[in-house]
């Protein structure tokens, strides 16, 4: 191997590809080679960042400089100043990483996006390459399943796991060891161990970025379960829709094989452990349980009732456990560091980090992990960067279509399990979706209910109909036609969906209903009482409006309208017909004075 | 509901050569139908009935369990796709940036549905869950190529570009 005095990581995740980060990695060869570099400087493709919202992400080692929004045009520069004469090219570096006294630059665990995190199961997206086992092995991978199958007792490893307060990262949050116990205590001699890769959460990506960036931390973590509780066969479930994850995957797969950490009598011992990829089609009930194995067997993707538990009957009737991908990636970490020191992270229920994907309103968007406990404030305002343009924030929404909203009046509630649940909200998977003025509460409520009855498989009666009749009460709220009945009607049949649903789908799908009904109240009681939607979202109850005083009478709207809803005499104020607007907000977007308003 | 396929079944003897070695390579496997499917739908491009009926055979399955599957996942696609399928993210994180105005512009200007295709079979149209690239916010995609950060006027430029 030879030594290289430079290295060139560039984020290979799914966002910096999207904005065009493929086309960084042949370039920089090229232009290395042109210059003469390609035996000094190497080029990594690594996993995810975190900061996609300054994609793509290029950072230069030793000296850390972290270039952002990097153009297949910017590499020549970056090969010839910065790598072949030494001079960074401050143009490019991200803003906040520029020390602005002496112009030299900041390490990034200083900059504000980084410095509250604490990277546990992100540990090494963006540092190595996951399609090199070698790599991983370097940053101690397999460390801990060599440990495990040579020095402890499979009773040993669920004791670890136990002790270290570890919950499920999937949204329920049941203690991982415990799990695992009921798996090691049902005795047959065929057990299996999935993964659930199935993050069907909109606005959420971190299973997809661990995947990504650091997928054997995953197969490690599916092989010490598998001797945890005496299975040989694992199957990770994964959606189709993450093309790149599927394919490093299977990279991995083949490589741990090649190497012994898969497949037969792993470290010499007589422990051997097998893991098959199963893709998955598109179905959001796929991420409960019962319905996912279903799925893996080849059927229709249909909950079953619970018990049998899947830790008793699971995937082809045989015990199974089966966590999501971010729990896996705790498992190497606390099996190498110890319970004890997982414990010293987080809150008293809560233990360790969480990782959030931020989107929405938002200023920083992209992937966070912290410890439990750290307050929804901290990550908006400090991690975030704040709501941009200048907006105030709203509220945001976790646990997707199974979550809620959290108000501005609750932001400095910590983000834990407990206390999510306590303010009618949950962790779910970890989407974070920040959101302004200009959010429409009942609308968002109407988005994800619309999101669930698409997505109920239909088995039972409460989610398939519940779920489609609160929907048609929405919209019937949304197009000005609500009343103040409807309201309580609606909470009455959330609590029915609530309590009649067989699978946790139909159980959380009535939870962003209630608890804008909870927060936002006053906005459902504008829409069925004023007609109005505040926040000007809900076409049917927005009236756009020429204000006198500002039209100067210039007909710039008048000709843009494609209805011909707008007259008026030049130079003296236009106005606009209600009967004839189709509300397209052509005219706002054209005037010049902000003389259009909607009201 | 699924709409009954405009183009009429054009299978060649290569592709349906390419099937019949799938369904052999998974024949005897637990939970085949799933892998099975995949594949075909990417020799196919879609999966129509008479796909439907080789896997049913080839695999010993009731053709009525088959078709289960395919209408109950939505990657699998009963209707051929366009050449150029057009996906509008409808994920939270681009909705609340106004993914939603993205999608009825490309309504307006294919004059199709969601999971329409135009009569020339040129333009798809999807609204698609969450990709995974919410730091763009508001995304798009016309088959490989990916556009985010954009707004509703963007898109008759954007659009044009395929049209000819």
């Amino acid at each position: 191997m030879s030594l290289y005095r430079s290295h060139v990581l560039i984020c290979g995740g799914t966002g910096c590809t999207s904005s065009g980060g493929a086309k960084l990695i042949d370039e920089f060869e090229a232009q290395l080679k042109a210059n003469g570099l390609e035996n000094e400087v190497k080029v990594v493709k690594t996993g995810c960042f975190g900061l996609c919202a300054l994609g793509p992400v290029v950072v230069v080692y030793p000296e850390g400089a972290f270039y952002s929004r990097v153009q297949k045009e910017d590499v020549a520069e970056i090969v010839t100043e910065h790598l072949l004469k030494g001079r960074i090219v401050k143009r490019l570096v991200y803003d906040e990483t520029i020390n602005e006294n002496d112009d030299t630059i900041k390490s990034l665990n200083e900059v504000d996006f980084y410095k509250k995190q604490m990277r546990i199961a992100l540990r090494n997206c963006g540092v190595i390459n996951p399609e090199n086992v070698e790599e991983y092995i370097a940053f101690d991978g397999y460390k801990a399943l060599a440990t495990v199958l040579t020095e402890m007792t499979p009773q040993e490893v669920i004791q670890v796991i136990k002790d270290s307060g570890l919950r499920g990262r999937g949204g329920g949050g049941f203690p991982t060891g415990l799990k695992w116990d009921f798996a090691s205590k049902s005795v047959n001699e065929q057990k299996y161990v999935c993964c659930n890769a199935d993050e069907g959460d909109p606005g959420a990506f971190m299973d997809r970025s661990i995947l990504e960036g650091d997928p054997h931390s995953v197969l490690e973590a599916m092989a010490i379960a598998g001797y945890a509780i005496g299975a040989n066969q694992g199957y990770i479930y994964i959606r189709a829709e993450y093309p790149i994850a599927v394919q490093r995957l299977q990279i991995a797969i083949d490589q741990a094989k090649e190497y012994g950490l898969l497949g037969k009598n792993i470290f010499g011992t007589d422990f051997s452990f097998d893991i098959g990829l199963r893709l998955g089609a598109g179905a959001f009930v796929c991420g409960e349980e019962t319905a996912l194995m279903t799925s893996i067997e080849g059927h229709r993707g249909e909950p079953r009732p619970r018990p049998p538990f899947p830790a008793v009957k699971g995937l082809w009737g045989k015990p199974t456990i089966l966590n999501n991908v971010e729990t896996y990636a705790n498992i190497p970490v606390i099996i190498n560091k110890g319970a004890e020191w997982f414990n010293t992270i987080g809150t008293e229920k809560s233990k360790g980090t969480k990782v959030f994907a931020l989107g929405g309103k938002i200023n920083n968007t992209g992937l966070v992990e912290i410890p439990m406990g750290t307050t929804l404030r901290e990550i908006v305002e400090e991690i975030g960067g704040g709501v941009p343009n200048g907006k105030k924030f709203k509220a945001a929404q976790t646990g997707g279509p199974s979550g809620g909203c959290i108000p501005a009046s609750l932001i400095d509630t910590p983000i834990d399990y407990d206390s999510l649940i306590s303010i009618g909200s949950m962790m779910g998977s970890g989407g974070l979706i920040v959101m302004d003025e200009d959010n429409c509460m009942v609308d968002i409520a109407k988005f994800f209910l619309e999101f669930t009855v698409d997505e109920s498989c239909g088995k039972c009666t409460p989610c398939r109909i519940g779920t489609k009749r609160l929907l048609e009460i929405l919209e019937k709220i949304t197009k000005g036609n609500g009343t103040l009945e409807d309201l309580d009607r609606l909470e009455l049949l959330c609590h029915s969906i609530k309590n009649a649903s067989l699978c946790g789908l139909g159980q959380t799908a009535p939870n962003p209903v209630l608890s804008t009904l909870r927060y936002f109240r006053d906005e459902y009681v504008a829409h069925v009482v004023d007609k109005k939607c505040p926040a000007g979202v809900c076409k049917a109850l927005t009236n756009y409006v020429i204000e006198e005083d500002k039209c100067k009478g210039c007909s710039a709207c008048a000709r843009k309208c494609p209805v011909g809803a707008i007259t008026g005499e030049i130079k003296k104020p236009f106005t606009i017909d209600q009967s004839k607007c189709i509300k397209c907000g052509a005219c706002m977007e054209t005037c010049k004075f902000n003389a259009i308003v909607k009201k | 509901m699924a709409k009954e396929a405009v183009i009429p079944f054009k299978g060649t003897a290569q592709q349906e050569a390419e099937l019949m070695s799938v369904i052999a390579q998974h024949k005897d496997q637990d939970g085949a139908l799933i892998p099975v499917l995949h594949q075909a739908q990417e020799i196919y491009g879609y999966l129509p009935i008479e796909v439907q009926t080789m896997i049913a055979d080839g695999l010993g399955v009731p053709l009525a369990e088959v078709y289960g599957v395919v209408t109950f996942y939505t990657q699998f696609s009963l209707n051929p796709k366009g050449e150029y399928k057009i996906a509008v993210c409808l994920g939270t994180a681009c909705y609340v940036k106004g993914s939603g105005d993205i999608l009825e512009k490309f309504k307006e200007l294919t004059g199709i549905d969601v999971d329409g295709c135009t009569p020339d079979g040129k333009f798809s149209l999807e609204a698609t869950r969450c990709i995974g690239a919410c730091g763009l916010a508001p995304v798009f995609t016309i088959n490989e190529d990916v556009y985010g950060r954009v707004t509703a006027d963007d898109i008759p430029a954007i659009f044009a570009k395929y049209q000819d």
